[in-house]
């Protein structure tokens, strides 16, 4: 008797010391977020005002706004959103419910999307600069920035997109199979719509990666300063380019501008996210 | 029923043209469905089931019964070539359907499964509504008209509309087992296929939802014919009018596959079996 308690108090001791290890990892990440958004929160929550939202910027931080950053970055959201999904969507199907995993090509494909996640911004970026603004001859616009913001997330995208695929159970394929669908019956009708909740998640996930993305689109030749509303084919700024330019600012008044222009990046997300998560509630199937 | 049915040449015959030469004067004879002969399925060029000949009678329910690993449910997939999901799988030998071989040149997968429907051993209705489960096959096939009635009668037949009418629009997977399995045979009825292939279809059920579905299964037999796979030979016992034993078999290099033992008359192969495996398997003296 008394030799299982002894024992058994030891394994309590190390239980707790791995539980509070636990807690510390947690703690790294936690206060730093918290100290982060406390110390924006308070530097630039009062300047988060109309001005913020409806004026251009200036070189009089106290008239500043960050109107056309806040446009081009919703422009570029919506972009990377239209592009992204459909052309993501698409490779993940063709890789999970169509290619053969026994040929040589479609592994090569599979490994260089593994790859392409992992390729630091700024080559895209050189790649958007090369090939879209100067190749194509798209120069310094909305688009060519949406259309580089789309190749950095895509191969998230699919990723996601062919998780979410992969985890519909086999039995409804084949029982719709059995049930005379074709294949493409199977996908459209059974697969995606039952997978819709895992690429909502993934694909928006995504998209918030591209919202705070600053060196691909300094590459494609994001200007700093600019005080009308982009369109499709003219130049733009985005958000974290502004933030960036603010801060470099010799002016107190311009950081603390900055700040309320991260808290107007941090409330996008936000949205963006909690979007994420009501799609995967509402839509969450178990099998 | 009248020979209105002129199928066209790559087309498989209709059911209904063979009312027609149904028994003559009660004898035992029944009109065979299936007539397959020296049927090997490989994985690889492996065999998992080798040279296989047997003949499956109208409106009565063949079993196939023997110990795990005797290619049971590879077999019963090749009849509506649901191995042809399997890349690596093969079928030889001939599977012929009144005359017409399933594997023939030209033969349209859809065709076949429109004909032979599948229950499976885990019950998997689709995330989607009752209504929607069951009208699946109708609608992927085309068989839009009267999709109510269609939906009604194949959930009367599967004895599951006076428990699901009043709620045909909420979800499947908010059934019971036993209802979700029963589902799943109405859906397989509502194409008003000719043959029911089941494999294992009451294995993942209660003993009373495994009554239901044996029930069921001698209602269902007037209309249709039915292969069943089952590892239990009580159930063999009490639903089937001819049973097939599966054994293994190592082949020259010790890989093994399964063969066909002995395809005779239920009661025979349960009282006097003629193969020394048989009695053993039957008998408890097997596995």
């Amino acid at each position: 008797m008394s030799r299982l308690e002894g024992s058994r108090r030891t394994g309590r001791g190390r239980g707790l010391a791995f539980q509070l290890a636990l807690w510390l990892s947690l703690a790294v990440g936690f206060l730093t977020l918290g100290a982060l958004l406390v110390q924006v929160f308070t530097k630039g929550f009062a300047r988060v005002d109309g001005k913020l939202f409806t004026d251009p910027p200036s070189f009089d931080p106290l008239i500043a706004g960050a109107r056309p950053a806040i446009f081009a970055t919703l422009w570029l959201m919506g972009l990377v959103f239209l592009f992204a999904v459909p052309v993501g969507i698409g490779t993940a199907i063709y890789l999970e419910e169509y290619a053969r995993k026994d040929r040589w090509y479609n592994r090569l494909l599979e490994v260089n999307i593994q790859n392409l996640a992992a390729v630091p911004s700024i080559v895209y970026g050189i790649l958007g600069l090369a090939f879209l603004v100067r190749g194509l001859g798209l120069g310094r616009v909305v688009l060519a920035g949406g259309m580089i913001l789309t190749l950095l997330v895509l191969p998230t995208v699919i990723i996601a997109a062919r998780e979410a695929l992969r985890a519909v159970p086999g039995s409804i394929r084949e029982g719709a199979v059995a049930l005379g669908a074709t294949q493409w019956q199977v996908v459209w009708r059974q697969v995606l719509p039952a997978a819709v909740p895992g690429i909502a998640t993934g694909s928006i996930l995504a998209l918030s990666r591209a919202i705070g993305e600053t060196a691909p689109l300094i590459m494609v030749g994001a200007v700093t300063y600019i005080s009308f509303n982009p369109s499709l084919l003219g130049p733009f700024t985005a958000l974290p380019i502004q933030i960036y330019t603010w801060t470099n600012q010799p002016q107190e008044e311009f950081r603390v501008l900055a700040a309320a222009a991260i808290i107007v990046l941090l409330v996008i997300l936000l949205v963006m996210n909690s979007f994420a998560i009501v799609i995967r509630n509402r839509y969450q199937k178990r099998w | 029923m009248s020979s209105d049915t002129e199928a066209t040449p790559v087309r498989l015959a209709s059911p209904s043209t063979l009312d027609q030469r149904d028994t003559g004067a009660g004898a035992p004879f029944r009109e065979s469905v299936f007539d397959v002969s020296d049927a090997t399925v490989t994985y690889d060029g492996a065999p998992a089931v080798q040279g296989v000949s047997l003949e499956i009678h109208r409106n009565q329910i063949t079993a196939i019964i023997g110990p795990s690993g005797c290619g049971k449910s590879t077999f019963i997939r090749c009849f509506n070539r649901l191995n042809d999901l399997i890349p690596s799988a093969r079928v030889l030998g001939r599977f012929m359907y009144h005359g017409e071989d399933l594997y023939g040149a030209g033969v349209d997968p859809v065709e076949v499964r429109k004909r032979v429907g599948m229950v499976f051993q885990k019950p998997n209705p689709f995330p989607k509504s009752i209504y929607d489960n069951v009208a699946f096959g109708a609608r992927v096939l085309g068989m839009k008209e009267n999709l109510d009635a269609r939906v009604e009668r194949a959930l009367e037949q599967a004895a599951l509309w006076d428990e699901v009418k009043d709620r045909l629009k909420k979800g499947a997977l908010s059934l019971s087992g036993g209802q979700q399995q029963r589902l799943c045979i109405a859906r397989a009825l509502a194409t008003e296929p000719e043959v029911i292939l089941m494999d294992e279809p009451a294995s993942a059920l209660d003993p009373i939802a495994t009554t239901r579905i044996e029930d069921l299964m001698h209602e269902l037999k007037r209309e249709y014919t039915i292969l069943i796979v089952t590892h239990n030979m009580q159930q063999a016992a009490r639903v089937a009018d001819m049973t097939a034993f599966f054994s293994v078999e190592r082949g020259a290099e010790g890989q093994r596959h399964g063969i066909l033992v002995e395809y005779d008359r239920t009661d025979k192969i349960f009282t006097q079996p003629t193969d020394k495996r048989t009695e053993d398997y039957v008998t408890g003296r097997f596995g």
